[in-house]
Parts: C-alpha cells; structure tokens; sequence
C-alpha cells in the first residue's frame, strides 16, 4: 500500500493518532480496494444484465442478435402479452401456486412438530435426529430427483410398499392429477430439515419457566403447544413463511429433472416456462416472462412482509 | 404426503387425560418411548430414498425395478465400472471439482475482503455497497440467468469455467456472514493496529484475517455445496458436453429416453450426493451456524 503523503491535504477537525487526516485517506482507499472486487461483480453480473433485461424485454432479441444485440426492434409490450396470454404460462403460474399453497404449510407444519418433538424430553438423542432430519437439505436436488423418479416409477418401490399393504399403485410421475403431488412430496422432504433447523433456534428463545408454569396449572401437551410454543414462535413461523414462499416460487429442478413439466404441462412451473422460452431462443420472451416471475415474487413477498410486520 | 405426514401428526394427539395430573413418571417413560418411535421411524422414511439408492447402485440394471429384495444380489460393480469408462464421466466430475473449488477459493478471499471494508472502514460509499449487497440477494436466480447468460455469450465466455464461476466468486451470502462476524470484533484490534504503523491492507490481512477461522468455514462450506448442486446456470453455460458438471450431465442423462442404463443414472447420483452428505456429516456445525446468521440455506 502506498503510503499518502503527509500535509497535502488540511486535516480535518485535528485528525487523530499519529497520521490523522492521511490515515483516514488510506481507510478510504483501503476500503474501496477491498470492495472493488464485490462491487465488479455486481455491476457487471446483476445490476447491467437486469437493466438489460428490461431493455430485453421489450424487443424481438433471440439468440441470433448475440453479435449484434442492439440491432433489435423494439415491440412495445408484445413479449408480455405473448408470455400472459400463453396458456402454458397460465398454467405454470397456477402449478407454481399449487406449489406454494400445499407445500409450504405441510413443511412449516412438519419442521416445526418435528422442533418440538426433539425439544422435549429426548436431550441425548437431539443431535442425531437433527442430523438425520438435515441431510435432505443439503443433497443434491438433481441427483434425488433422478432417484425420485424410480421410486415412484409404475414399477418402482414405492409401488411395491404399497401393494404389501393391498394397495393399486399408480405410474405416479406419468399420472396428470398425481404428477404434482408426487413433486411436492420431494419438495417437502427436501425443505423441512431447514425449516426444523429454523424452529430449533427459535424455541430456544421460549423460557422453559412458561411451560413449567403450564404444567402446574395443568395445561395439557396440545394445549402448551397452542398456548405457549405457537404463539410465541409467531415471529419465526412468519420468517419461515416468507423464505419458503419465495424459494417454492422459484421452483425449478425437481420438475425439469422428474417430469419436464409433464405430463401435459401438469407439472409446469413459472421457472420452466422462463427456461422453454430461452431454449426456444425467444430472449424477449424470456426476459419478460422472468420480469412477470419478479413481480410476482416481490408482490408476494411484499404483502407476506406486511403481515408480518402487522402480526409481530 | 402419505408416508411423510404420518408420522409426527401422532406426536401431539397421544390420548392425555387433561384434568387428572397423574404425574408419575410412568407416563413421561412411555410418552418419550412413543417420541423415539415415532421419530425413528420418521428417520428412516426421511433417509430411505438416500438408502435405497447408496444399495441399489450396486445392482444390475435388470434388478433395480421391480427387484425382489432389498439387497443385491449379486453385489456388482458394473454400475460404476460403465461410468469410470465412460470417457465423459470422469470429466464431469473434475468440471465440478474445478468450479466448485474456484468458486469457494474465490469466496474466502473477496467476501471476506468486501466484508471487513464493510464492517470495520469507513469510506464514502460504503452504504451503497451494502445497498448492493441486499439488492443481489433479493433478485431472484430465475430473474437474473436470461440477461446473464446474453452477458457471458458476449464476454466470449460461453462453455468456460470462468463462465460458469466468475458470476459467484463473492456471493451476497458469504460477504453477509463474514460481515456479520467481522463486526463483533473489537474496534480497538484496529487502533492497535494503527497506531503500530501497520498499512490498511496489512491490518486487514494479518489482524483480522486470521481470526475468522470459523466464519471463512461456513462460508466455505456453504459455497461449496451450493456451487457442487446448483444446476441451471450450468446448464445454461455449458452445452458442449465435456464442460458438463455432475448435476448438468445427470439431468441430461436422465431426460434422454434411450438412456436405459438405469444402474448407472443411480450409480451417477450416488457420486454426486454422496460427497456432499459426507461431508455435512463431518462439519454439521458450520452448515447451521451458517442459519444463524443468515436464516437462509
């Protein structure tokens, strides 16, 4: 580092230390050096290519005006009234919310009996189960999702437990109305350790005096848990709600692995449709449709902020 | 939902007399019995796709559907003898490896540059980095891939590694954890410092650095699993088949109809995953505390 000359500048209010204001010059300097890198990298990778998005968004790019990107017409709201009125999207929006509805109370439900189950009385085993209960977050999506399919395949195993018990199976991932479900389910195993994990550090918070107090008074298990754990944990079931939300609506790899949005589209999702539309070549579309997605996050987002903030 | 949702559903509906508090510790003995029951079997259920597959891939093909037992039978190796000989296969694994550890390596040392200039210097623009900082974690990956990949197409660096790394060498979450860290520790290391005649550079890289063992630790970790599953940008960047990483090579064997080789896809999977759950398994702490204080993945 060099080392800024000393009396160039008039030192500020008498400087402190023994370099004063030319010690606070190379804080400067040592700060944007140490920033730089973070700040190319944003520039170059998040803030230019979402402005060039919108730009994107309102002409007739496709992969052949790579050479030559401003060589493009610009046709007003055309890609967005291609991406809306596309029946396809429509219905990826409506699977997206399908998504979103089932799956993030089944995993906030189950995350969180699962954190009061391993915060009562089991102290020795807690870590392991936690442990077990953590590992479907951090495998590969992908790679599961090629297993999924083969567990749920016509003749795969799940079909085979079922029929131990006298049950039909079904080709699950080939089924329209079943498809979804089936994806769902591997949506949630793989997101409810997180949530537990969530839940764990937020009970942590509840004083223990409280269900003590409830026991003498002879409140029972359901009851403390809708009296004492529910309540106070509101701020954390809000949090938890708010990130599944946004991460459910982005869902992308467990359909495009298992079923590539089949069948008949009854498994596509806003994410795929983004992703056809770039396939295709259609970057207009594309870019448009992903601004659609954005705003349906950050509206979704948006309202579930207010209520938290209304609620807590 | 059936198998999953059975399970802790039983856990606050265990019949308990409400007014009678017979307390005796029969009661709690049997309770916690019936939690470890419940709970282990949720264990099980949780783990068996993973089971199943860590069993299976070592099967012939012909066994995996519709297979008589559990176990294999014959135990075989061909599943994984086809993907070692497979010329491809081992090259998806190295582009993994290179981009995985890039992108982590990268990580320890930019956002742990830019968060010590957040944390501890002040300098005129820092609010706009932070600004940055939050904006970057809020776009959504969906959102950012199209632009991004038109970006890259022009930078020439389609089908590159530094394609598929340079846009995650310092992710808004890693510079957010060591911010966070870096923060707690005390000013005066600093002034100390300062008043040594130490440079600014110097202070940061011979003070401070070492002292975020654990930080630089969930930050590598949380990289690196992200960077080893992440698969649409690399889809995305890679179409030559030899820049494939393991995820983007299973997502393209696995749609392909005509891949039969079912022994293999599982055997795929297996290496895939496996790495990563080892190594959960060995540094579990730094995957939560990387929660913490973030409240994300």
């Amino acid at each position: 580092m060099l080392r800024p000359t000393f009396g160039r500048r008039p030192s500020e209010g008498g400087g402190r230390g023994p370099r004063g204001a030319g010690g606070r010059r190379e804080e400067a300097v040592a700060g944007w050096l140490l920033a730089l890198p973070f700040v190319v990298v944003f520039l170059v990778f998040s803030l230019w290519p979402m402005l060039w998005s919108l730009f994107m968004s309102f002409t007739d790019m496709t992969n052949r005006d790579l050479r030559s990107p401003f060589n493009v017409e610009f046709i007003g709201f055309d890609n967005f009234v291609t991406v809306l009125s596309s029946g396809q999207f429509l219905r990826g929006i409506v699977n997206t919310l399908v998504i979103v509805v089932v799956g993030v109370p089944a995993t906030i439900v189950l995350g969180l009996l699962l954190a009061v189950a391993l915060n009562n009385g089991i102290q020795r085993a807690k870590p392991l189960f936690r442990t077990i209960y953590y590992v479907p977050v951090v495998t590969t999506v992908v790679a599961i999702a090629v297993v999924w399919k083969f567990l749920f395949a016509d003749q795969g195993v799940f079909n085979a437990v079922l029929a131990t018990v006298g049950v039909d199976g079904r080709p699950w991932l080939t089924d329209t109305f079943w498809a979804l479900p089936t994806i769902i389910l591997l949506i949630v195993w793989r997101s409810f350790g997180f949530i537990m994990v969530l839940f764990l550090a937020g009970l942590q918070a509840i004083p223990q005096d409280l269900y003590d107090a409830a026991r003498v008074d002879g409140a029972s298990a359901p009851r403390r848990l809708f009296s004492i754990t529910v309540p106070l944990l509101m701020p954390t079931i809000l949090l938890a709600m708010v990130l599944q939300t946004v991460s459910f609506l982005e869902i992308f790899e467990e359909p495009f692995v298992t079923t590539q949005g089949g069948p008949l589209n009854s498994t596509a999702t806003m994410s795929m449709l983004v992703y056809e539309f770039f396939g295709f070549g259609a970057y207009g579309e594309a870019a448009a449709a992903s601004y659609v997605l954005f705003a349906i996050i950050g509206l979704l987002s948006l309202v579930q902020f207010r209520v938290l903030r209304s609620r807590t | 939902m059936t198998l999953t949702s059975t399970r802790p559903a039983a856990a606050p509906t265990t019949p308990e007399p409400r007014r009678r508090r017979r307390r005796g510790s029969e009661r709690g003995r049997a309770w916690r019995a019936l939690l470890y029951v419940v709970l282990s079997i949720g264990a099980i259920v949780t783990c068996s796709p993973l089971l199943w597959t860590l069993v299976s891939a070592f099967k012939p093909t012909g066994q995996i559907l519709r297979s008589e037992s559990f176990w294999p039978d014959p135990v075989t190796l061909d599943n994984f003898r086809f993907l070692i000989e497979n010329p491809e296969f081992p090259r998806y694994f190295l582009n993994s490896v290179v981009v995985s550890t890039s992108i982590v390596v990268a990580n320890l040392l930019l956002a742990s540059a830019v968060g010590y200039a957040l944390a501890k210097l002040r300098f005129p623009g820092r609010r706009a980095v932070f600004v940055a900082v939050l904006l970057t974690f809020m776009i959504p990956a969906m959102v950012l891939f199209v632009p991004r990949f038109v970006t890259i197409a022009q930078l020439g660096l389609a089908n590159t590694y530094a394609g598929m790394i340079l846009p995650f060498v310092v992710t808004p979450i890693s510079v957010f954890i060591m911010r966070q860290f870096i923060s707690q520790l005390p000013d005066e290391l600093l002034e100390a410092a300062r008043i040594d005649g130490a440079g600014e550079i110097r202070i940061f890289a011979r003070v401070f650095l070492p002292l975020c063992g654990p930080a630089l630790a969930t930050v590598g970790i949380l990289t690196f699993v992200t960077s080893w599953n992440a698969l649409l940008w690399n889809l995305v960047v890679a179409q030559r088949t030899d820049m494939y990483t393991l995820p983007v090579a299973l997502t393209v064997m696995s749609q392909n109809e005509g891949m039969t080789n079912y022994g293999a896809l599982l055997a795929g999977s297996l290496v895939t995953f496996a790495p990563i759950v080892v190594l959960f398994l060995f540094f579990q702490r730094y995957f939560v505390s990387g929660i913490a204080t973030t409240g994300i993945k």
